[in-house]
């Protein structure tokens, strides 16, 4: 039930139902969402959608420390 | 950005053995949500990890805990010929007292499917005559998109909308949990897409009161692992701490947009969950201001919030992690997917049918 996918925004406009409306690409597979709880999120941005609502923008930059984390964990498997 | 990473073989197998290189004795812990028990048992995690480290499945099935008196009126509401009964996909299979929302549908109900609730409002809009209900159940993660469509319907002054509120909210249910004296939970891992909506501040009271650490975890195979060995850290070291190991998504605060959302429109309530009984302020009423969208009170005058039916077969036992659900005597035998006895077997995200779909009985 708290199920809930990454996706990318396409593009974004206001709407009144659904305060913004984006459409966002999950590999390939494009739905309409409602951004009205990141309204702060761009064209371009990742974020995690549940049941038709964007729920959190994907912080680039923690993504990015927690991938070096698995490098680093990789290297010293080897 | 690809999942891939979170799902790389070998830095699963680099985890599992940091895990078990770190284990100086055995420790419990329990993954809350029920999202995270199926990925455990698809990956076969459980199976990779050191057999001293015991993963308990929590209650966080949302359509397992939802109260038989809910679907029941849910089902009675459905059966009017002016009403249009929403709902998520999740709940059409899952039996109040006797009949589901399915039953309901064949019996010539209008039962829709939504995937997001403001397809609810635009019904509403489209067919005013018509009384729409949406049944709005679910943890944190789903109760702001459920407040957004009954603050969406007040706006657009949508008089033929209303939504049967029964939902939960995941710290009281732990507080709960925890003081069960016969639980045997050394740790939490804590639900990743509810803490992107609450954040985890409220985890710091419960991790010291019961001190237990708790660390809030993706779904992804290497996420879940990530949190475990944290979690076993924390232990080691005697550390009754809050962690976050989804920093991706998840920050101390949560989504502060959905948490005012969910200020606005709902109040704390008193909730009974189905196997568990009722526990305080585990749940949500619409405030005053939004009465007249509270199906409760718009269809049953002097109505209240659902009580927790008594718990049939062992769903109690298995949503508090007492019971794994191949001990229960009726698991896969008198009770399948398709004849179930109780809802954790009914649902998706329930721990018997994560065991009946991964570790059928035959192979057990």
């Amino acid at each position: 039930m708290c199920l809930a996918v990454p996706g990318r925004i396409l593009d974004k406009r206001a709407d009144a139902i659904a305060t913004w409306l984006a459409r966002v690409d999950f590999d390939g597979v494009i739905k309409e969402v409602s951004l009205a709880f990141v309204p702060e999120a761009e064209v371009g941005d990742h974020v995690l959608i549940h049941a038709g609502f964007a729920i959190a923008v994907l912080s680039a930059e923690e993504a990015a420390a927690t991938l070096a984390e698995f490098a680093a964990l990789a290297a010293g498997a080897r | 950005m690809s999942n891939a990473p979170y799902r790389d073989p070998g830095i699963v197998r680099a985890l599992a053995q940091a895990i078990a290189a770190r284990m100086t004795r055995p420790w419990s812990v329990m993954e809350i949500c029920g999202g995270q028990t199926h990925a455990i048992l698809k990956y076969g995690l459980d199976q990779l990890l050191p057999k001293e480290l015991t993963l308990i499945h929590g209650p966080g099935c949302p359509v397992c805990v939802t109260p038989a008196e809910a679907i029941d009126f849910a089902v009675a509401l459905a059966a009017r010929p002016d009403v249009v009964l929403c709902t998520y996909a999740d709940m059409l299979r899952v039996p109040g007292t006797s009949q589901a929302l399915l039953d309901a549908r064949a019996a010539g109900g209008d039962v829709r499917m939504v995937y997001s609730p403001l397809e609810a409002v635009t019904i509403a809009r489209e067919h005013p005559a018509r009384e729409i209900v949406l049944f709005a159940i679910g943890f944190e993660t789903t109760a702001p998109g459920n407040a957004q469509a009954i603050l969406s319907a007040a706006s657009a002054g949508l008089a033929n909308f209303a939504a049967i509120v029964a939902q939960v909210t995941v710290p009281a249910a732990l507080d709960a949990l925890l003081d069960d004296p016969r639980q045997r939970i050394d740790g939490l891992l804590a639900a990743g897409h509810v803490c992107t909506v609450t954040g985890y501040d409220e985890y710091h009271a419960l991790a010291a009161r019961h001190a237990t650490p708790i660390v809030v975890t993706g779904f992804e195979p290497v996420d879940l692992l990530r949190g475990l060995q944290r979690c076993v850290e924390l232990l080691e070291a005697g550390r009754a701490e809050v962690a976050n190991c989804y920093e991706r998504y998840v920050s101390e605060h949560g989504n502060a947009a959905a948490r005012a959302l969910l200020s606005r429109v709902f109040a704390p309530a008193d909730m009974g969950w189905r196997g568990l009984g009722t526990i305080p302020a585990s749940g949500y009423r619409i405030r005053e201001e939004f009465a007249a969208f509270d199906a409760w009170r718009k269809f049953v005058p002097g109505s209240s919030l659902p009580r927790s039916d008594a718990g049939e077969c062992l769903a109690g036992e298995v949503l508090r992690g007492l019971k794994k659900p191949n001990e229960c005597p009726a698991f896969g035998t008198r009770c399948t997917p398709a004849q179930p006895l109780g809802a954790p077997m009914v649902s998706g995200e329930g721990a018997c049918a994560a065991y009946f779909r991964y570790r059928p009985p035959a192979a057990a």
